[in-house]
């Protein structure tokens, strides 16, 4: 399985293909139940941003997201997305505009994998060759195989793979909006941080506007460019940047829902494309050994980085290895550090801190080797977070629960 | 309330003949007689076959049907699907006698009457099977479906059916079996199948050919439903998706 990837210099380029989403007074009341599931939210999620939605169990977050597809109707109150007031449009059609992907992806367990990922762009009347073709594109992009795997059913496949397929079924008809709902709830925690990575390079390539329901914290933080920390009665306690939240929690609710470690939970806000990366020398497999280690040496490098074809790393060998060789071996050594640009500090940390060079590789779009990340750099970066995190945000959406008709939904949904 | 009455008498006359019969065949052996009686009556039986096969099968489709439909209604529901599972119940302690015997009245003799006895038994474990299934279908996958935009009746076709369908194709092999034995009751009401040879050999127990009547009834039935039930497990597989086979 290729690493995470994602270029820096891609960031600024990408277009945003997501649309921005409005919740508008939006209040969900079940019969028989005397406090509002929902209360009045009025949320802004701007396009092509992450947003995700915390809080504990029962807080309302998952109606709330559910509301915004309407797969669960608002009591009252107005989702528009993009300009267009969706309230009370058909709500299948709006659906198919809206990815969707719950826990463990929620496969078709006797559809394969293509037929799985051709249901919407089916409905949406698509021809046969423009569907395949899309499937082996959206395979492409969730890092599975298309030959391999197009034709699997969903048992012969690991969970993170089925999580992989979920989100390239809810992308089959490039929908400007994906919601998840605990999209990694189901996965082992390995699995788990390479498919948030693969989200944030994902997200990177496509720029779309995704809400996320999350009760895991560090989650939030991780893959959230904005967070919405929720408590019962979908009341909003705050809706900030993660790196504010972590800084300045609005209250003693926002910080016992951080939990210890604040600090540390920094080092999870900057992702490893920030960062200046140091270049490197690289090799082919075949080149001459002695050859290139003159270059390494001339350079005053410790290691030359080894690429495949596609320019992926294969090992990083030292200089005292490089002079027992005679030509550069072609083998991929298991133990070399590698890291995606859109893998969080925290897991460079990790990495460098199991690898014996103290440093990391840094890969990109496609697994493609983009340069060398070192502790210096990690220490660096965190300064900058802490001197950032204080500044003030002119442009924050708007996240409150105003939009309730009573001035007491406040207090009656705390009492609940 | 004729027909046990008649069945005393045959009784009855079986204690008579029976020794003599004995005594007269007794090195022909039973399986001489029987092949006798299939081959003389030979074209009579497989046509009786093949009609009494025609009805199942038929029924069974209806039913299907029926039983498919009905759970689609009351499967969401806990109150109808007890409902439902109580009428199943209830429905297959009916003597199948009776129920030809009442439909008489309303539909006469003939087709009419033994289709709709045989439909309604073989409706029943189609519709408990198919109430099981679907409910058995994990509901996160039926919001998954709503949650791409797949319509009430699009996630039902093409989600829940189809993962709920080995269950109930496995109550369309009890149904198969059982009503194979209920369409010979048919014949009670001058309808088609194999139940005519049963009751010919039963009017006239002890008379020549009577048991070997009864007995050709009873295999040909037995084959059939060995046949049927074959044709349910290729159609099994044939219609069951690979990626939920077990």
């Amino acid at each position: 399985m290729p690493e995470t990837t994602a270029v820096a210099e891609d960031r600024d380029e990408s277009q945003i293909t997501g649309k921005s989403i409005r919740l508008e007074g939006v209040t969900k009341r079940y019969p028989g139940q005397s406090t509002p599931a929902v209360d009045g939210v009025t949320l802004e999620i701007p396009a092509g941003q992450v947003v995700m939605l915390v809080g504990p169990s029962g807080c309302g977050k998952t109606t709330t997201l559910k509301m915004i597809n309407r797969l669960i109707e608002p009591t009252e109150g107005r989702i528009v997305l993009g300009d267009e007031d969706v309230t009370a449009i058909d709500g299948d059609q709006l659906r198919r505009r809206i990815g969707y992907v719950i826990q463990a992806g929620g496969l078709f367990p006797h559809m394969t994998v293509a037929q799985n990922i051709a249901i919407v762009p089916k409905m949406l009347g698509w021809d046969a060759q423009r569907i395949a073709d899309r499937t082996t594109e959206l395979l492409d992009l969730v890092s599975l195989d298309p030959d391999t795997y197009r034709d699997r059913y969903p048992k012969e496949l690991s969970g993170g793979q089925q999580q992989r397929v979920g989100v390239a079924r809810a992308l089959a008809a490039d929908p400007p909006v994906l919601l998840m709902d605990e999209p990694f709830g189901a996965v082992d925690p390995i699995t788990r941080q390479r498919l948030q990575d693969e989200l944030i390079r994902i997200q990177q390539e496509l720029r779309k506007t995704i809400v996320i329901v999350t009760h895991d914290f560090d989650e939030a933080v991780k893959l959230g460019d904005w967070i919405v920390v929720f408590r019962e009665g979908a009341q909003i306690v705050q809706y900030d940047t993660p790196e504010r939240i972590l800084a300045e929690p609005a209250d003693e609710f926002v910080e016992s829902f951080i939990g210890s470690g604040a600090g540390i939970k920094q080092l999870a806000l900057q992702r490893v494309r920030d960062v200046d990366l140091k270049e490197a020398i690289t090799a082919r497999p075949g080149d001459d050994a002695a050859e290139v280690l003159a270059k390494v040496e001339k350079a005053g490098h410790g290691h030359v980085v080894v690429l495949d074809e596609r320019d992926r790393p294969l090992s990083w060998p030292s200089r005292r290895a490089l002079s027992r060789m005679a030509t550069i071996p072609a083998e991929a050594d298991e133990r070399t550090p590698v890291i995606g640009s859109g893998a969080t500090l925290n897991d460079a940390l990790d990495e460098m801190l199991v690898s014996n060079a103290g440093a990391a590789l840094v890969t990109g779009r496609r697994g493609a080797f983009a340069g060398v990340i070192t502790i210096e750099e990690v220490m660096d970066a965190i300064r900058a977070v802490r001197a950032s995190a204080s500044d003030d945000l002119a442009d924050a959406p708007v996240g409150t629960n105003a939009g309730s008709d009573d001035g007491t939904g406040d207090e009656v949904a705390q009492d609940g | 309330m004729l027909w046990p009455s008649d069945a005393r008498v045959a009784h009855g006359d079986i204690a008579e003949t029976r020794p003599n019969e004995t005594d007269r065949y007794a090195t022909d052996g039973v399986s001489t007689r029987m092949w006798e009686f299939v081959g003389d009556r030979f074209d009579e039986i497989a046509f009786a076959s093949v009609q009494h096969l025609s009805l199942v099968a038929q029924s069974l489709v209806i039913a299907t049907v029926l039983g498919v439909g009905i759970a689609a209604l009351v499967y969401r529901n806990g109150t109808a699907s007890s409902l439902a599972n109580g009428v199943t119940a209830i429905g297959l302690t009916i003597p199948s006698f009776a129920l030809i015997g009442l439909m008489v009245a309303p539909l006469g003799f003939g087709v009419a009457p033994a289709v709709v006895v045989v439909v309604f038994y073989a409706m029943l474990p189609v519709l408990r099977n198919a109430v099981v299934g679907l409910a058995g279908v994990d509901r996160a996958l039926v919001e998954s479906a709503r949650g791409i935009g797949m319509s009430r009746f699009r996630t039902f076709w093409q989600v829940e059916l189809p993962i709920a369908w080995p269950v109930i194709l496995s109550g369309v092999r009890i149904s198969g079996q059982m009503v194979m034995g209920v369409a010979a009751v048919a014949a009670y009401v001058l309808g088609p199948g194999l139940g005519g040879f049963i009751f010919q050999g039963l009017s006239r127990m002890g008379g020549a050919g009577a048991t070997e009547s009864i007995v050709t009834a009873v295999v040909g039935v037995i084959l059939l439903a060995l046949v049927l039930d074959l044709a349910l497990v290729a159609l099994g597989r044939l219609t069951t998706p690979k990626g939920i086979r077990a």
